[in-house]
């Protein structure tokens, strides 16, 4: 990779090279803003805040308001902190995000490598899912999860989770099997392996890079979405976002600032991890059909 | 019947036939080569035989049973692709073992079949490899091990060559061919290389336009071309065709050529029923060894003609030399000795091998049967 790049750069003076640095590292800095002003103002009390001074290190450092932001803070009208809709936000994100990956690579593999007739337009129709605001679906999708027994639970939240997300999915993982040479199916077909065989033993062991955009996509999605988990969430099923939100609404008592920043990061923390996690590859993965070979 | 009867079989892809009633039967043990230009169906044919085509109409039998609509995995045939298709994330142990893995065959079992093909192709120092590690020749070869370990019926190739550089394609021809010889499988191989054709098989289907051509020994493909298509397909150079008119002489057939200088010679055929063609076009093929200089010409042939013609153009080619001349408005194609003495604007007193020539109706483009 590197002597790959070192070979296709283009040859900059030395002056040249560095302007360039200097200027990618003030835009580095100025996107890191947002983030540093959250960080240092999470860990000061409240009056260094009020007092001004938004932008100072603090002067006396406090775990208070994280501690606080977890595990006491006022949410609606429990004293709860962020905690139990931390783990409510996991309890979605895990089922939503591994079943639409599963599926869509199911529905990748059956519409490249198990053609039947009208295939490409049930895909196109899929890739409408893509496209359809949210707002749109709001109302029928509450009618079908009461329908279903499933309102107001965090099941029927990963439900509508899975459904929206598998337009994505299924468009990643056709995209990247298009390209898998069918010549392997069929070698696998005269082995005797069997659908399923062939899905698990011969395609998946092989979408690594695709299995990892689609996670961070549908990850990041799903955590951070939050018009549907305050549609459908009930009181003991609110996701993440929806708590935040009311930690940092409410309407009684000082607004803690420091507290509402800890809350923040708190709920930013799990996208950003996947995002180091795995970031390396998404960028891999997403290349992965354009420049095969 | 034969071993492998591939009888009336059809294909059409939505209204479009792309086979036409082809019908094949080979014998146990043959090699057997589908030769023909692109998209003249060979691919399509050899999927037929696998299962992984449906069969339009006809039907297709391996030993006496009927395959058609039976799984490619319960045909028991091996096949070898292209692109060698081998599951990039197994080890080369993996890829041989993994057929036999989904037939349910024991470890123990798939290890002793692994290490015997491995030792047949000299792949075993490979085991642990992955495919991403191999070079070309070696995942051909791993390819083969694969399709061999199953011990199947009927071998499949689909232009398994045609990936390797120039010396190695002819090295596994080599190989391909002992293996064949040795283990006395049944083999279909489909290639568009006429030479690959000619060396490997002991029949050849020679395929264009979802037709068979002709379907015999490669001398019989060679020799006795059935038509204008099979003539000019196979053989490097490809044969010469010239338009010529059957003048009885003598109650001898002959064909009359137009020189280069617009004059008329006569070359007498060895074929007597040529008579009833007396004063009719046809056209005349003559393979371009079958021109060459009185010394060189074969002694053992009954009937060797005269003609006197001027060279064009000499082209040295190493063990051969290629000399082409102007024949019934043509360019023809002579294949002399590397040290003939010839050069460009002479006059040249060629010998023809009569008996080699053949007669083509210029209407069907069939040949004219003695
Ligand atoms: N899925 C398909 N739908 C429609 N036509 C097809 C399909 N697959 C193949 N054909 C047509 O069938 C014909 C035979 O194709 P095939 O792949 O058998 O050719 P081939 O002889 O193997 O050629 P090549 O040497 O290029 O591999 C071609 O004209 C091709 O366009
Ligand atoms: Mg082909």
């Amino acid at each position: 990779m590197s002597v790959a790049s070192q070979d296709t750069a283009i040859r900059t003076g030395r002056v040249t090279r560095k302007l360039i640095y200097l200027v990618l590292v003030l835009f580095a800095l100025f996107y890191m803003l947002p983030l540093y002003v959250m960080l240092v103002n999470s860990v000061k009390p409240l009056s260094e805040i009020t007092g001004g001074g938004m932008m100072n290190l603090p002067q006396a450092f406090t775990l208070e308001p994280w501690a606080k932001a977890w595990s006491s803070a006022q949410i609606g009208v429990e004293p709860t902190g962020l905690a139990p809709y931390f783990w409510n936000s996991i309890k979605m994100v895990v089922p939503a995000v591994a079943v639409s990956t599963v599926l869509g690579a199911l529905n990748g593999y059956v519409l490249t490598k198990w053609r039947f007739k009208y295939d490409t337009i049930l895909f196109g129709l899929m890739l409408f899912a893509c496209f359809i605001p949210f707002q749109i679906v709001l109302i029928p999708m509450a009618r079908m999860l009461g329908l279903m027994g499933l309102a107001g639970t965090t099941w029927g939240l990963a439900l509508v989770h899975v459904v929206y997300g598998i337009g994505f999915t299924t468009l990643y993982f056709r995209n990247y099997y298009a390209v898998f040479p069918t010549e392997l199916i069929r070698a696998a077909q005269i082995d005797g392996a069997g659908f399923f065989q062939i899905f698990w033993r011969i395609l998946l062991p092989s979408s690594g890079p695709i299995a990892v955009v689609s996670v961070i996509w549908q990850f990041t999605n799903i955590w951070n979405d939050f018009l549907f988990g305050a549609s459908f969430a009930g009181a003991d099923s609110q996701p993440m976002t929806v708590a935040l939100n009311n930690l940092v609404q409410a309407s009684h008592g000082v607004k803690e600032y420091n507290v509402h920043f800890a809350g923040a990061i708190l709920a930013a923390m799990p996208t950003l991890l996947v995002y180091i996690v795995a970031g390396r590859y998404f960028v891999r993965g997403l290349m992965a059909g354009s420049v095969k070979g | 019947m034969g071993f492998l009867d591939i009888d009336n079989t059809t294909k059409s892809y939505g209204s479009v036939e792309v086979l036409h009633k082809v019908d094949i039967s080979i014998e146990e043990g043959e090699f057997l080569v589908l030769v023909g230009p692109s998209g003249c169906g060979k691919s399509t044919l050899l999927n037929m035989i696998a299962g992984l085509e449906e069969i339009t109409s006809g039907e297709i039998r391996i030993k006496d049973n009927v395959m058609n609509g039976v799984h490619p995995s319960k045909r028991n045939i091996a096949m070898v692709f292209q692109s060698y298709a081998l599951y990039p994330n197994m080890t080369v142990g993996q890829n041989i073992t993994f057929g036999l893995e989904m037939h349910g065959v024991a470890k123990p079992e798939r290890e002793k079949a692994m290490q015997d093909v491995a030792r047949l192709l000299q792949i075993e120092q490979l085991l642990d490899r992955k495919p991403g590690q191999l070079s070309g020749g070696q995942r051909q070869r791993v390819a083969m091990g694969r399709a061999l370990v199953r011990n199947p019926d009927v071998f499949l190739f689909d232009e398994p060559l045609s990936n390797l550089d120039a010396k190695l394609r002819v090295d596994m021809r080599t190989e391909i061919k002992k293996l064949h010889q040795s283990l006395g499988t049944t083999i279909v191989y489909v290639t568009h290389d006429q030479i690959e054709a000619l060396t490997l098989s002991t029949r050849i289907a020679v395929m264009n336009g979802g037709y068979v051509q002709q379907l015999g020994t490669p001398q019989e493909i060679y020799d006795k071309p059935e038509n204008i298509f099979v003539a000019t397909f196979m053989g490097s150079p490809a044969m010469n065709v010239v338009p010529a008119v059957v003048r009885v002489d003598g109650g001898v057939p002959q064909a009359e050529i137009v020189l280069f200088d617009g004059s008329k010679a006569r070359l007498p055929f060895s074929q007597p029923n040529l008579t009833a063609w007396d004063g009719r076009d046809i056209l005349l093929g003559i393979r371009p060894e079958a021109i060459t200089d009185h010394d060189s010409a074969d002694r053992k042939s009954g009937n060797i003609a005269s003609l006197s013609n001027r060279i064009v153009v000499t082209e040295p080619a190493g063990s051969d030399m290629f000399v082409s001349m102007q024949l019934g408005g043509k360019d023809v194609i002579a294949r002399m000795r590397s040290d003939a003495d010839v050069r460009a604007g002479q006059d040249f007193e060629f010998a023809v091998n009569m008996e080699k020539a053949i007669a083509f109706d210029p209407e069907t483009e069939a040949r004219i049967q003695p």
